[in-house]
């Protein structure tokens, strides 16, 4: 197998950007791959090491407020990811790492420049949004429900450059309407940790903007299937209690 | 004991009839309402019970209920102990202890980590031990840094005498506020949370200790006794003389886990490890003498071997010898269910309890390669978020035979098959015992998850 021809994964920094199994998205997205015959090169950049330009899709994950601003700062003055996002490398941020793609970001009570990746800026909410995350995809990315667990102290308010990735049915996500956002090949979530393991679509489809292939052959997903009916089914059931 | 006034000496009283009545009346054990009883007639009450107890608490992520156990066995030489044995570890749980308890010279509490600030000052205790601190449901505890700093503040200015694991940065960093501390090498098997330095923020360099360590005393696996780290025991700096003996290696970040013996240093500042007076030399720990005690545990695996080292410690400061207070920790079969074995349908079934990835870690160097039962839950106790079973690599499973189980079977599910490791899902424990060949099942759970088990073992101890 050529290295020329492996998909690149890349887990930027690790060392700041890895609170709550963060890995996940790097297991999910390399075994998808490799199911499908696919040959999947992983490599971990600690914030002390440049960030490769060439690798073929980036995972930044969720992180205490000093090491999300340490991350920026690190990310700025590297230039890689913006280098890589310019060649439309495909992006998947998670909390702290989605809030650091935008314009600014708060911080340890500070205003912290962001990579400015993404048209949205983050503050803090008037609580900190913790509990079972679910929205309605963006049709044009064609994905089923969104679903997963969120636990931040910050509302993202979007510009005219992105779009939201979900419609909020449950959680707060960007602010109680709207959640995530994307544009081009970069997508952000408040649904932290293992993301990809709840939503096997969202990991496909970040595998097909990566390779350009159109569709790719299925998988047996009866185990994830049985996960996000349970978890839909729960937040159902909550709303059905409070709204009835 | 000193004269308690009135008001205690009534707290007290209503405080003990009230956990004996909610006993007879099947409500619970009686270590928690009690002691809110009490405390609601005497906010004092808990300072009032401790007065003229000596006191040691234990706190710390994981570990805290067992090293109780064995701490309160190693005291027991020394005369009467009180003690909060049902992990009832907040401040309504010490105080139903300590009223149950009557007069004792000696008292060894389990302390949330949170709650170690409070308990500090109301209970004015001599010792604290902390044992490890990491990532356990973030979803509403603190984050681990703000933990070491909570400890650190709480602990700037007092006058106690800390007991504290020399392996865990974070530990270390909380515990460096005073020069009142015994370092023990406890060992830190989960690496994630301290690759950061809590002081600085510079990163964490590990060098691995090349001394393979027995699995299991009990094994037969052959001793290291008389090599290896003994030098540290005898009190030598951990400095070129120590880096010799071990191999240098840089782990990968996220894989979880690494050595659990690594010496490490903050490559930016003077935060390091510090020279531990007590450590673990294969099967035997060494004493600041250079004194080596043969450990002889019923309960499993490295981390309480490392649990036996804190045990023995504190109560040297007390003034216990640990050649008197180790037999006394191998009278120790289980832990409120914790370790139990029990035998059913034909099975012999051991539990074991783990709440975080470093505790799952740890359960994984316990159980031995038999079929295997993982239940998970996410009720309250556990914390609602189950992203941390992603944290946890379950590779030392492969080829065993896996069931799985609990509230949160299916996240389980997701994360095995991504582990690519093979898995058969059952509804019930029942299920799961027929689902067993006669012979040994390892029973792996998170907190309520074991709870449920033990409860279906007719809440065996």
């Amino acid at each position: 197998m050529s290295t020329e021809s492996a998909l690149r994964i890349v887990w930027v920094y690790p060392d700041l950007l890895s609170t709550y199994g963060d890995r996940g998205n790097l297991l999910s997205l390399s075994r998808r791959a490799d199911l499908r015959g696919l040959p999947v090169e992983c490599c971990e950049v600690r914030s002390d090491q440049p960030v490769p330009v060439d690798a073929d899709i980036y995972l930044l994950g969720g992180g205490e407020d000093g090491p999300q601003a340490l991350a920026a700062e690190r990310l700025t003055a590297d230039g890689g990811l913006r280098r890589a996002v310019d060649r439309r490398a495909v992006v998947l941020a998670v909390c702290a790492g989605y809030q650091l793609l935008g314009e600014s970001f708060f911080a340890k009570g500070q205003k912290c420049p962001g990579l400015g990746l993404l048209d949205l800026r983050s503050d803090r909410g008037p609580t900190r949004a913790v509990g079972e995350l679910a929205g309605e995809v963006d049709p044009e990315l064609g994905l089923p429900t969104l679903t997963g667990f969120e636990n931040h102290g910050g509302r993202t308010h979007l510009g005219p450059g992105v779009r939201a990735l979900a419609k909020v049915t449950a959680g707060i996500g960007n602010d109680g309407a709207t959640e995530g956002a994307w544009s081009g090949s970069v997508l952000g979530t408040y649904s932290h940790g293992p993301a990809l393991s709840r939503n096997p679509a969202l990991a496909d489809l970040l595998l097909r903007w990566a390779t350009g292939l159109d569709a790719l052959e299925p998988l047996d997903d009866v185990w994830a299937s049985k996960l996000r009916g349970e978890r839909l089914g729960t937040v159902r059931a909550r709303e059905s209690r409070t709204t009835g | 004991m000193p004269r308690k006034p009135l008001r205690a000496k009534l707290a007290t009283s209503v405080s003990k009839g009230a956990a004996a009545l909610s006993r007879a009346a099947g409500r619970g054990d009686g270590a928690v309402i009690g002691g809110r009883l009490g405390l609601m007639i005497d906010p004092e009450l808990l300072a009032h019970l401790s007065d003229g107890r000596r006191i040691a608490l234990i706190s710390g992520t994981n570990g805290k209920t067992t090293t109780t156990r064995l701490t309160t066995a190693a005291l027991g030489v020394l005369g009467p102990v009180a003690t909060n044995s049902l992990g009832a570890n907040m401040p309504t749980g010490h105080t139903s202890a300590l009223a149950k308890a009557g007069d004792t010279p000696y008292a060894v509490l389990e302390v949330d980590e949170h709650y170690l600030p409070q308990v500090l000052v109301s209970t004015s205790a001599e010792v604290v031990a902390l044992l490890n601190l990491s990532r356990d449901q973030l979803d509403r505890a603190k984050e681990v840094a703000m933990m070491a700093q909570l400890w650190r503040d709480a602990l700037q200015g007092r006058t106690v005498h800390l007991v504290a694991n020399a392996d865990d940065p974070m530990v270390v960093w909380a515990a460096s506020v005073t020069d009142q501390v015994t370092w023990v090498a406890a060992g830190q098997r989960w690496h994630d949370d301290s690759w950061v330095c809590p002081k600085c923020g510079g990163a964490i360099e590990r060098v691995e200790v090349s001394v393979e360590l027995p699995r299991d005393p009990l094994a037969g696996a052959p001793s290291t006794a008389g090599e290896g780290t003994a030098g540290e025991g005898a009190g030598e700096p951990t400095g070129a003389d120590v880096v010799e003996v071990e191999t240098a290696s840089q782990p990968t970040i996220g894989s979880g886990g690494g050595a659990p013996d690594a010496d490490w240093r903050c490559t930016n500042c003077d935060l390091r490890r510090p020279t531990p007076q007590w450590t673990i030399d294969g099967t035997a720990v060494v004493d600041p003498d250079g004194g080596h005690h043969e450990i002889s545990l019923q309960l499993p695996g490295r981390v309480n071997r490392a649990n036996a080292a804190v045990a023995l410690a504190v109560a040297a400061w007390f003034g216990a010898s640990p050649a008197d207070a180790m037999p006394r920790l191998a009278e120790v079969a289980s832990v409120a269910g914790r370790y139990a074995q029990v035998q059913r349908d034909g099975k012999a079934i051991r539990l074991l309890l783990a709440k975080n990835p470093a505790g799952w870690l740890e359960a994984f160097d316990m159980a031995d390669p038999e079929p295997t039962l993982l239940s998970i839950n996410a009720r309250d106790p556990d914390g609602l978020d189950t992203s941390w079973l992603f944290d946890v690599d379950f590779s030392p499973l492969a080829g065993r035979s896996v069931l799985i189980t609990g509230d949160r079977a299916f996240d389980l599910a997701v994360r095995l098959e991504v582990n690519e490791i093979p898995f058969r899902h059952v509804r019930t424990f029942a299920e799961a015992l027929g689902a067993t060949p006669p012979g040994r099942l390892e029973v792996i759970a998170n907190y309520t998850a074991f709870q449920d088990i033990r409860a279906e073992l007719d809440r065996v101890n």
